[in-house]
């Protein structure tokens, strides 16, 4: 969506979110960890307080008026996230629990049907645990094997390597849109036609992506796309798995119970078509309803312009945390969103994450789930800060300065 | 304690900086591995222990200040001390940086390693300060490995 060249009015936008007025340890709270969990506006807050209040019950229960309404809440949040996703069909959108659920669904079922011992599943050197564990998990059931495609210092994929990887016996390629440690942006479009070409289906973990950047499922052609609610200025228990409809019909059942069937008898029991089938049980009603309306707020704002904004942040934090006498930032990828680790010699992150949190200054010091990503820079842990569109430059500001004394404290 | 910088007193950053009794006792009598796998910090231990008192004893791993420090301050008291006292000093540790015993009074045989407790007030880092502590007593029970989890 574009919404014109007039930058975000962040004044404006900051009385969107009462975290933001909080004071930690006498200081006000400087909020640089939206990579761990976006903050929520009032907006998403009170949509979900007034189905609570006035509106909860159950969905696809029967013909009481309350439950239709909710059903219709509840779909028309899908479709919302139908259209943001640019999908063809709403169909293609399964609700899960998150990013981790919506992997493990196709893990063990996609997965399952189409990995047979001594096949590959492919990985990049960039995952996050969601995007290795399942994996794991289900090579060793089946007796297959997981390989990585390796990553440059900067931390981009070596893409000159990819083609070796792709090999008759890889059935998936697991991918990461946007890295959560080190901000690269990988051309997944790129990655995806050359998988393809020779037939094995990618699926995307956008979760650090869909806060960052429009995407499009159908240009992508990415074949599965997955993300979590919370780090799209939504609430937690809430997340996406797009899958082409193709996929979604021919994979079988994941959890069963309630929701997800046509049919019960002690003999046989028939399933829902795509995605019912996969929404066993009640699903969190209040959360998906949240989602639809986070999405509204991010695309009335505008991903393009939350986009330039949180790459002037990125730009500007970059150049500031660069000028101190020690500080190595992990990740220089030439396209990356606003998401800057790193590691200052003599002092261990979790040291200096204390010390910024002293001064209410909001960051994720340690592995950040993706320690096979540490292990490639040697590193124990990082300090992460993420940007995010109500950030200003003072935040930053209040960053480097923070940073600044630990380096003093620990001469 | 409002200010984590509290905690950081000059001590506890000397001896991040240049820890004592740092390396491995080969032969050793009693060994141990820690790790705290919340945030990768790691720790080994080797000691000596004759005849009920522990002669040496030495530590190498990676880990944050408050690891660092407590490790290298531990393994200084510990030197010379019976098993008994040591495990003693295990309990009060422990004790005091969870906030269950007064510094002041209850924790006498730490000497001045009760300036860790303001590890109290930084719950994140609880386990960090106990890793060196809880390795010591797998140690000295005789098993190979602690974990702070």
């Amino acid at each position: 969506m574009s919404t014109g060249t007039q930058p975000l009015d962040v004044t404006a936008i900051r009385q969107d979110f009462p975290l933001l007025s909080r004071v930690l340890h006498g200081k006000p709270v400087i909020y640089l960890d939206s990579a761990v969990s976006g903050q929520m506006p009032l907006a998403v807050i009170e949509r979900m307080a007034k189905y609570e209040r006035e509106e909860h019950t159950n969905v696809h229960r029967g013909v009481s008026t309350l439950s239709q309404e909710a059903t219709d809440y509840f779909e028309a949040a899908r479709e919302k996230v139908r259209r943001f996703l640019g999908a063809a069909s709403i169909r293609e959108i399964v609700w899960t629990r998150g990013t981790t659920e919506a992997i493990n669904l196709v893990a063990q079922t996609f997965g399952r049907m189409t990995v047979q011992a001594g096949d590959e599943i492919l990985l990049s050197g960039m995952e996050h645990h969601a995007n290795i564990v399942p994996w794991q998990m289900l090579a060793q059931e089946k007796g297959a094997s997981i390989k990585v495609i390796p990553m440059n210092d900067a931390g981009e994929l070596i893409l000159d390597a990819l083609d070796g990887l792709l090999t008759e016996r890889t059935k998936l390629v697991g991918l990461v849109h946007v890295s959560n440690v080190l901000g690269t942006v990988n051309p997944v479009k790129e990655i995806i036609a050359r998988a393809h070409a020779k037939g094995i289906p990618v699926l995307v973990d956008g979760a650090q992506a869909v806060p960052h950047l429009q995407v499009d499922v159908q240009a992508l052609d990415a074949d599965f796309y997955v993300f979590s609610g919370h780090k799209l200025s939504g609430p937690t228990g809430i997340g996406v798995l797009y899958g082409k409809l193709a996929h979604l019909e021919a994979m079988p059942p994941w959890h069963g119970g309630g929701n997800m069937i046509r049919s019960v008898t002690w003999e046989k029991t028939t399933y829902m078509a795509a995605p019912g089938k996969f929404e066993a049980g009640t699903p969190p009603i209040a959360a998906a309803i949240g989602l639809g309306a986070a999405i509204d707020y991010v695309t009335g704002l505008g991903l393009d312009r939350i986009a330039a904004r949180e790459h002037a942040l990125l730009v500007y934090a970059t150049e500031r945390l660069s000028t101190l006498p020690g500080l190595r930032i992990l990740g220089n990828a030439a396209d990356k969103a606003s998401v800057l680790s790193f590691v200052v010699e003599g002092i261990h992150p979790h040291d200096l994450g204390s010390l910024l949190d002293g001064d209410g200054v909001v960051i994720r010091a340690g592995h950040h789930c993706a320690q096979p990503v540490m292990a490639r820079f040697n590193v124990p842990a990082t300090t992460r800060a993420s940007f995010a569109y109500f950030n200003t430059k003072e935040d930053i500001d209040a960053l480097v300065s923070s940073v600044e004394k630990a380096i003093e404290l620990f001469k | 304690m409002s200010d984590p910088r509290e905690l950081y007193q000059q001590v506890i950053l000397e001896h991040n900086k240049k820890p004592r009794n740092f390396g491995k006792l080969d032969p050793c009598t009693h060994h141990a591995e820690g790790h705290n796998p919340l945030c990768g910090d790691q720790l080994e231990l080797s000691l000596v222990v004759t005849d009920g008192v522990v002669t040496d004893i030495k530590f190498q791993g990676s880990g944050c200040a408050i690891d660092v420090a407590s490790a290298s301050l531990m393994t200084g008291i510990v030197k010379g001390k019976s098993v008994a006292e040591a495990e003693a000093m295990v309990a009060q540790f422990r004790g005091m940086v969870r906030g269950e015993l007064d510094p002041a009074t209850e924790a006498p045989l730490l000497g001045r390693l009760t300036l860790f407790s303001g590890v109290k007030d930084l719950p994140s880092r609880v386990k960090c300060a106990i890793l060196p502590w809880a390795t010591l007593h797998a140690a000295l029970k005789g098993e190979e490995e602690a974990s702070t989890e």
